[in-house]
């Protein structure tokens, strides 16, 4: 997709830095420099005071289409993603039908080329069905106009080792990675939330730490024998980042992601019994959050993916037990970032934000035209934000057809001003263009 | 308090008034040819029942029409979710009938939390999935009290009371350890490790796998119902094992002190978690605690919608 303006976009920090101007033409970034004049009376946007980032790109969101509109639509789901401030997302495999054919991931791709508002890039399957029995059509996935990188039956742990291993191998063919959803189901039989002093107390079966742990450790253990790439999604406990820490020590090809929601909140909101809580690995414990903080802040975990679960009202107003798991996530990210990413003084980490939102991100999902950062020549996809501003998160008020937020009611920093995906503007204002 | 969710909810004062109306109640109608009262005359009580329980909706119901309250029983057997209507819907629908309390029985842990937040009366939780069962843990201390010669104003303290067997799915047991810790008495519970909660270290209890060990210092002993279905679940080995570490019989009832009392929620597997000549034996207060459960519900409902009136 081409863009067909032309932009002058005065004064914006990148990477919360200097302020610069950006000349924006033909989809790329023309021309960065101090007080930038343009002969032609081109669109300007004064940004001055607005930190500049590369667009974010999500490597985990579920969209719920094909299957389930009623809970998100491919352009509810990329509305509230331009909002987020993304210019990419990855829409996990497991709708329905599942997408573990060069059909399905395909269908998912020109609706989200339709629509325009990010680039969806479908993951898919690892296993026919998200049944764990026999490899997908990976290969043709892969060479599809989807150009399907990354692959996961995530939802499901792909819990044969022999089926894991060979996943492994054979995307090495076309340099895909499998991203694992790190749960040994044997050991999580019925859980609904962390297990712990709480669960006993709560009375809900728990979902212990080791479940992911081991997994993970198995994976790290078959990637390095087939020398292979894995992607651990959503990493949830400090044990967990032990084991990654120990396998990147060890050359082992591994990357993993947090989720904002493993970044912020504990498992203690579970005892409320309001399911919105209820997602899937569980809240954790202070100490995760903290272990889990401090690994995105060394690279031991590489990015933050949102993990963007967006449910029907019914699915959540329920009982817990009987409740879907999962939160949405796509609108808060980038304020959960700066979250995690500030020091005690409220600087902000710019560049690790970018890191861990957009470069790592598109690396990993082998994008090579989103997380180029604000340079000459890059794809204009990046995004403006306000770190003066704050949102208070109204669930009435979000893009996203999820209603399923934890952050109901809290002041998160940080506003998503304006967004472009190569060189057109998908929010402008802080709404969304189309 | 508006309702009665967990009996963490009761603080010490509460707890004993609920045991002291419970006494009032029952010597009120003791020797009365109609045992009624009219304190809830006009008020509405709907027993919401998820999971089948004959016991428990009874006591309820008895204890509700003795009374005078107008009484719905509302059975939803199976889950919300799969007869269509929503548990929340189900509350609206009771909330525009004017029911003043809603007991609620459900498999899901949590349910009676979520349903006090759509309905404007009380609700009391009648056992709610694997999370607790606040007035068997009352009836149960109730039924304590008059068996170890206590009276009205009194707690339970220093009173060593032994809990035995499958903690972990036991409703009445998480009840049981917080109501008798909040009345002041002494909780050890005795269970095969895989039988109790991660984190009983931090409960108010001493933790046993030895029941043999545990019964000597015990005034009281309350077996807990093995479920079945867990029997196949590598929770333990064999029923035979279990039955041999963790059941109650007559040569371990030999090591109970002269005045140490059996106690059972019901309903019991024979044989199983205790031995039939236990449960009928003098020791045992299995059928004074169906008694009494409908006194301390009454007390319940009293005190929960007397004051409203």
């Amino acid at each position: 997709m081409t863009a067909q303006t032309e932009w002058l976009i005065k004064g914006l920090r990148p990477l919360g830095n200097d302020p610069v101007d950006l000349h924006v033409k033909d989809g790329v970034i023309a021309a960065i420099g101090q007080d930038l004049v343009l002969d032609n009376d081109i669109q300007t946007l004064d940004a001055t005071g607005l930190v500049g980032l590369p667009g974010l790109v999500d490597l985990h969101t579920h969209l719920r289409e094909p299957g389930r509109e009623d809970a998100e639509t491919i352009e509810t789901g990329s509305r509230a993603a331009a909002l987020g401030g993304y210019t990419a997302v990855h829409a996990m495999a497991n709708t329905d039908p599942v997408a573990d054919t060069a059909g399905v991931v395909e269908q998912v791709w020109n609706i989200g080329r339709h629509v325009g508002l990010v680039d969806v890039i479908p993951v898919g399957a690892v296993t026919t069905g998200l049944k764990g029995e026999r490899l997908a059509e990976l290969g043709a996935m892969a060479d599809s106009a989807a150009r399907v990188r990354v692959f996961s039956d995530d939802g499901i742990c792909v819990g044969d080792p022999g089926l894991m291993r060979r996943a492994l191998e054979y995307v090495k063919a076309f340099d895909g990675v499998i991203a694992q959803h790190a749960e040994d189901a044997r050991l999580t039989g019925g859980a609904q939330m962390n297990e712990g002093v709480l669960s006993g107390k709560l009375g809900l079966a728990g979902w212990p730490s080791v479940a992911e742990e081991s997994i993970i450790a198995r994976d790290c253990l078959l990637a390095q024998h087939v020398g292979s790439r894995l992607h651990v999604c959503h990493v949830s406990t400090a044990g967990s980042v032990e084991l990654i820490r120990w396998a990147k020590s060890k050359g082992i090809n591994v990357t993993a992601e947090v989720t904002p929601h493993h970044l912020l909140l504990t498992e203690d909101l579970a005892e409320s019994y309001d399911p919105v809580y209820k997602v899937n690995p569980p809240l954790r414990r202070g100490e995760d959050v903290d272990a889990l903080r401090e690994a995105l802040r060394d690279g031991t975990i590489d990015i933050i993916a949102t993990d963007h679960a967006p449910h029907a009202v019914e699915d959540k107003e329920c009982e817990w037990a009987y409740a879907r798991p999962g939160m949405v996530g796509l609108e808060q990210a980038l304020s959960i970032a700066i979250m995690t990413l500030s020091d005690g003084n409220g600087a902000v980490d710019w560049e690790s934000i970018a890191r861990v939102t957009s470069i790592d991100p598109a690396r990993i999902g082998q994008l090579t035209e989103h997380g180029q950062g604000l340079m000459t020549g890059a794809p204009a996809s990046f995004v403006l934000v306000d770190p003066a501003q704050s949102q208070t998160v109204d669930p009435a008020r979000l893009a996203s057809k999820g209603r399923n937020t934890p952050y109901a009611g809290l002041e998160l920093p940080g506003k998503v001003v304006a967004t472009f995906l190569r060189g057109t503007p998908t929010v402008l204002d802080g709404k969304v263009t189309k | 308090m508006t309702h009665l969710l967990s009996a963490a909810d009761l603080s010490p004062e509460q707890a004993v008034e609920v045991l002291d109306t419970a006494e009032q109640i029952e010597n009120s109608l003791a020797g009365r040819e109609i045992k009624k009262l009219p304190t809830l005359r006009g008020r509405t009580v709907v027993n919401l029942f998820y999971e089948d329980s004959t016991r428990t909706r009874i006591s309820f119901e008895l204890a509700a029409k003795r009374l005078s309250a107008d009484v719905i029983n509302f059975s939803a057997k199976g889950s919300s979710v799969t007869k269509g209507e929503s548990l929340k819907d189900t509350a609206l629908t009771l909330q525009a009938m004017g029911a003043d309390a809603v007991v609620i029985r459900h498999s899901a842990s949590g349910s009676p939390h979520r349903l006090a937040q759509w309905v404007e009366g009380s609700v009391v939780n009648a056992g709610d999935g694997t999370h607790e069962h606040p007035t068997q843990a009352l009836l149960d201390a109730f039924t304590m009290r008059k068996r170890t010669g206590r009276g009205p104003g009194d707690d339970l303290a220093g009173l060593n009371v032994t809990i035995v067997g499958d903690v972990l799915h036991s409703r009445v047991a998480r009840s049981n350890v917080l109501l008798l810790d909040t009345l002041g008495a002494n909780v050890t519970l005795v269970a095969p490790p895989t039988l109790l909660p991660v984190g009983t270290e931090s409960w108010p209890v001493k933790v046993s796998y030895d029941l043999d060990a545990a019964l000597p210092k015990s005034d009281v002993v309350m077996m807990l119902r093995v479920q079945r279905e867990r029997m196949n679940a590598s929770f333990f080995p064999t029923e035979r094992e279990y039955s041999r570490r963790y059941g109650l019989d007559m040569a371990r009832v030999g090591a109970l002190g002269p005045d140490a009392i059996v106690m059972h929620p019901g309903p019991m597997n024979r044989g199983m978690e205790i031995a039939s000549d236990v449960a009928d034996s003098a020791r045992s207060t299995i059928v004074e605690q169906v008694a009494n459960g409908v006194s301390v519900r009454m007390a319940v409902l009293y005190l929960l919608l007397g004051g409203k009136a």
